[in-house]
């Protein structure tokens, strides 16, 4: 048992529902317990689909489990079929149904429906929600994908498929408009988007690209894997996300693809590398990023924010255990150690431990950054209503890298405004503990008045200041000059001080001393 | 009267946690059961992480089905892990959920064993919020159910006094508090109360006005304990609110000029209220369905006091017997139906074209789509609208989305 206060993901069939609402002329009977439909709402409130998802639930209750529940299901596929007639049909159980083992599948093939039945099986009490939709991705292409592929005529246009996009995923939208366009100007035809748009009809066309683009490899690289295997069709393994991924992706692709991009590379149109290099953002070197995400998210926006925005990459971390190593393996290029956690607790005592001055991270970590008084930008699922925007806000290719840049610079203290700040910190309306002018009162740096109880896992340093902190006492006049630095230097300021007075046997730190600190450390 | 049985598109008991662990501050819910449970909560309440929740999920995991760990030794470690990050928990409710309740672990018991271990300071009862057991409301009716046998007693020679059952919002708590001094009832205690260290005492001098309609449990349990309900309709509108506060008037023998003098002025200034929202709502047509037991009292407002015609009253499960006077007074032949068979019942309501849906946050916006006006259902549970100073919020609920559809241009 794992005690859980929040979930970065949710249990399988979400997965697989995140597969069936994203296609076209699929239908997913799901054996599961009254109450199992609040996860009609994701898509219907968080995405703001304007149909329901394409699921039927038998809904049993405990009435039904006295008798007989396989019958239920039995009708349910049954009706649900004649409703809807979908091209092809998924069928599977969710966590309760899988306890009474009414296999599904079988009573699916029982009912000789004249469409394809694709059985899941999900296992609910080991796996999580990514890993059902790459599951269930993956069984439909192998079910639909159709035989061998043909031989590509000669002189034919390249082309590819992309592979990866659900309902429910972060830009997921966004991100195939830019990279079909992406591809379009280097020539490259996009055969299929699966799963998002797709129909049955489509997955059997699959065979017809020359190479797959893998965009979400959480999602897409077993279905990837297979058509490698199968179909003998290469995938990308770069995910454009960041200036300096999506030229490597575009080196990748033309390689795959056999096309020239000279033409593309040069021609290159990013604002970010531009408003990166240009002086007013000189403030945003070093600064301290702690990065927490999906490893396909999480691994990009570590790159993007240490090698195009001049950040430090103070922590980087993921929820998705499958792919730890890829993620420890980033982790190594800064010099951290990566955190693999779905524990949110675990998660927020990281945070806190490493004094970042803005978190990337989901809309977990946008708490737990509020909190504790810094600033957040989401940059992964799990998604909130506000991760589906009105506007064009992809995050891959050069304009995903545009929104980037103005996604999490914009939470930060302003050059100029920083370094008012530094200057008039005693004022009374400018004061240190102020927030940003442009962020209202969501980032004050004190706990907020609901969060009464502090977790136990948070230092109490960046909660309150107090007095004793271990063996070494902050003299009232170190105290008050500490509580003159701005907010979001203060933690690593009273920490470097602490250490510094520590490592020299002193027991009471004095506004020299915290001098001395400063100038031992520098900045 | 209509039975259907199908597809049902309702929450599952689990979610009242979502109210109720804001409305007894030193409880802790914690769910015994799935990575579904856990996020189903999360889903329902929004991501709202406006504070550290006070409900958490202990996810069973395969380990556990497989007996390579015991679930009671487990459960008890997650207890202790708990408890110990908030010293400030005085009752914790282990809830049972779908999983649990298939695997038949007895949560009763582990209440027991761990009560014994962690009380005085902390005491654990148990209830079931699962979907097969429970219908979402049907949460809130299980938990104060379970609170029931360890209310304190009351001496049967003690004064008569009044309970007011069901959870309310502490605005409108204190509303009512003020009006039944007004009346004349001076000894009015609430369940659930704002803290676990003050739970009402009941005997047979109590008598219980029920606050919501899906208390049948809880009903059962207070009357075992000696307790009378006073039988009234639900306190939505002037008019339901009225009846119920009479019911207690009565069977505290107030004189009924007294009660009138006490209630009159309330009276007028919510019909004054409501009287603007009526003008917006009358004669449009309405169409419930099934999610919180409440569409019957709301149905039965929004015909009687603002003038709309109802369509078909859709409610997950119907107790005659607390519904009585409520049913005697929705129209004759009003179209009532019970449980639920989604498909067909969305084919009814595209058919009949409504003019407004009250329906849950799956179905509101596809709807919408289909250019019906929707109210989500859930919002009329998370909204103070009982009693007469809320009488018109509540009827606002219903006029907002047909004047923001009035004013949208595109």
């Amino acid at each position: 048992m794992q005690l859980t206060l929040w979930t970065y993901e949710g249990p399988p069939h979400v997965g697989a529902m995140r597969v069936a609402t994203a296609m076209r002329g699929v239908h997913y009977v799901l054996h599961a317990p009254q109450g199992d439909t609040y996860a009609d709402l994701l898509f219907t409130m968080i995405e703001r689909l304007p149909q329901r998802p394409p699921v039927t639930y038998t809904t049993f209750q405990a009435r039904d489990l006295g008798g007989d529940t396989a019958e239920l299901f039995k009708n349910a596929a049954r009706d649900a079929y004649d409703r809807f007639k979908p091209q092809a049909m998924m069928v599977g159980a969710s966590c309760t149904a899988e306890l009474i083992q009414d296999d599904p599948g079988g009573l699916a093939r029982a009912l000789d429906l004249p469409v394809p039945v694709v059985a899941l099986e999900l296992p609910a009490y080991q796996k999580k929600e990514n890993w059902g939709a790459a599951e269930t991705f993956y069984q439909m292409v192998r079910a639909l994908a159709g035989a061998a592929p043909r031989e590509r005529a000669a002189g034919a246009q390249p082309s590819c498929n992309l592979l990866g996009p659900t309902a429910l995923g972060f830009r997921h939208r966004d991100d195939v408009t830019e990279i079909t366009a992406l591809l379009g100007k280097l020539g490259i035809r996009v055969n299929v988007t699966a799963p998002l748009g797709a129909s049955p009809a489509d997955l059997a066309r699959l065979g017809d690209a020359d190479f797959n683009v893998v965009l979400y490899p959480e999602i897409a690289s077993q279905a990837a894997n297979w058509l490698q295997r199968n179909f003998n069709q290469p995938y990308t393994r770069t995910v454009p996300i960041g200036v300096g991924a999506t030229r490597d992706f575009i080196v990748e692709v033309s390689r795959l693809a056999g096309v020239d991009a000279t033409d593309l590379l040069a021609a290159e149109d990013s604002r970010l590398t531009w408003y990166s290099r240009s002086v007013d953002s000189t403030y945003l070197t070093g600064k301290r990023v702690f990065v927490f995400g999906d490893a396909t998210h999480a691994i990009a926006a570590a790159r993007v924010a240490a090698q195009e925005l001049g950040f430090t990459v103070v922590g980087l971390g993921t929820y998705s255990r499958e792919f730890a190593r890829d993620v420890r393996e980033a982790a190594k290029a800064y010099g951290v150690e990566a955190l693999i956690a779905d524990d949110y607790l675990d998660v927020e005592a990281k945070i806190a431990e490493a004094h970042p001055e803005l978190v990337l991270g989901t809309q977990m970590e946008r708490h737990i950054a509020k909190r504790l008084g810094v600033p957040c930008a989401v940059i992964s699922a799990p998604v909130h209503v506000q991760d589906f925007p009105a506007r064009y806000s992809p995050q891959m290719g050069f304009e995903g890298a545009n929104v980037l840049f103005d996604t999490w610079v914009h939470p930060l203290m302003m050059g100029l405004e920083e370094h008012l700040l530094g200057m008039f910190r005693e004022d009374f309306e400018f004061h240190a503990d102020a927030a940003p002018s442009h962020l209202g009162t969501g980032a004050k740096p004190v706990a907020e008045p609901a969060a009464a109880v502090v977790p136990a896992a948070v230092p109490v340093a960046v909660q309150a200041p107090v007095e004793v902190q271990g063996p070494v006492v902050w003299s009232p006049d170190g105290q008050k000059e500490l509580g003159k630095i701005p907010f979001f230097v203060r933690g690593k300021a009273r920490r470097n001080t602490e250490k510094f007075a520590a490592e020299r046997g002193l027991t009471t730190i004095t506004v020299e001393t915290l001098y001395d600190a400063k100038a031992h450390f520098g900045r | 009267m209509l039975r259907e049985r199908g597809q049902r598109e309702v929450f599952c008991g689990l979610t009242g946690i979502i109210w109720l662990h804001r409305k007894i501050q030193d409880a802790f819910f914690l769910v015994v059961g799935s990575r579904t449970c856990a996020h189903l909560i999360q889903s329902a309440a929004g991501v709202m992480i406006f504070a550290e929740p006070r409900f958490a999920t202990a996810i069973i995991d395969e380990r556990d089905l497989a007996g390579l760990a015991d679930c009671n030794a487990e459960l008890d470690r997650v207890v202790a892990r708990l408890l110990e990050r908030r010293p400030d928990i005085r009752m914790l409710f282990l809830v049972g959920s779908c999983p649990s309740e298939v695997i038949k672990l007895d949560l009763s018991r582990a209440a027991e064993r761990l009560s014994a271990s962690f009380m005085p300071k902390v005491r654990v009862l148990n209830y079931s919020g699962s979907g097969i057991e429970t219908t979402f409301t049907q949460g809130e009716d299980a938990c104060l159910a379970a609170l029931v046998p360890i209310l304190p007693v009351e001496s049967a020679s003690a004064k008569q006094s009044l309970l007011v059952v069901g959870a309310l919002a502490e605005v409108v708590e204190d509303q009512f508090r003020r009006l039944f001094t007004a009346i004349g009832i001076d000894d009015v205690r609430f369940l659930p109360p704002r803290s676990a260290m003050q739970l009402p005492a009941i005997g047979p001098a109590t008598r219980y006005l029920l606050a919501q309609p899906f208390l049948a449990d809880t009903a059962r349990a207070l009357e075992a304990r000696g307790a009378t309900r006073l039988a009234a309709p639900f306190p939505l509108g002037v008019e339901g609110t009225t009846a119920w506060l009479h019911a207690a008037a009565q069977a505290f023998g107030i004189s009924d000029s007294r009660f009138h003098t006490a209630v009159a002025p309330e009276q007028e200034r919510a019909r004054g209220a409501l009287a603007r929202h009526r003008e917006q709502l009358a004669g449009r047509r309405i169409f419930f369905f099934p999610d919180s037991q409440l569409e019957i009292p709301l149905a039965r407002f929004v015909s009687r006091e603002l003038g709309m015609e109802l369509v078909e009253v859709g409610t997950p499960y119907l107790h005659r017997p607390h519904l009585a006077e409520e049913l005697a007074m929705l129209p004759a032949g009003t179209m009532l139906s019970e449980g639920q068979d989604v498909e067909r019942q969305l084919d009814r309501c595209l058919a009949a074209a409504p003019d407004m849906t009250v329906c849950g946050l799956g179905l509101a916006n596809p709807l919408e789509a289909k250019g019906l006006t929707t109210k989500w259902s859930i919002e009329l549970l998370f909204t103070p609208v009982q009693g007469f100073n809320q009488a018109a919020d509540l009827a606002e609920l219903f006029a907002r989305p047909l004047v923001r559809r009035a004013r949208l241009m595109v």
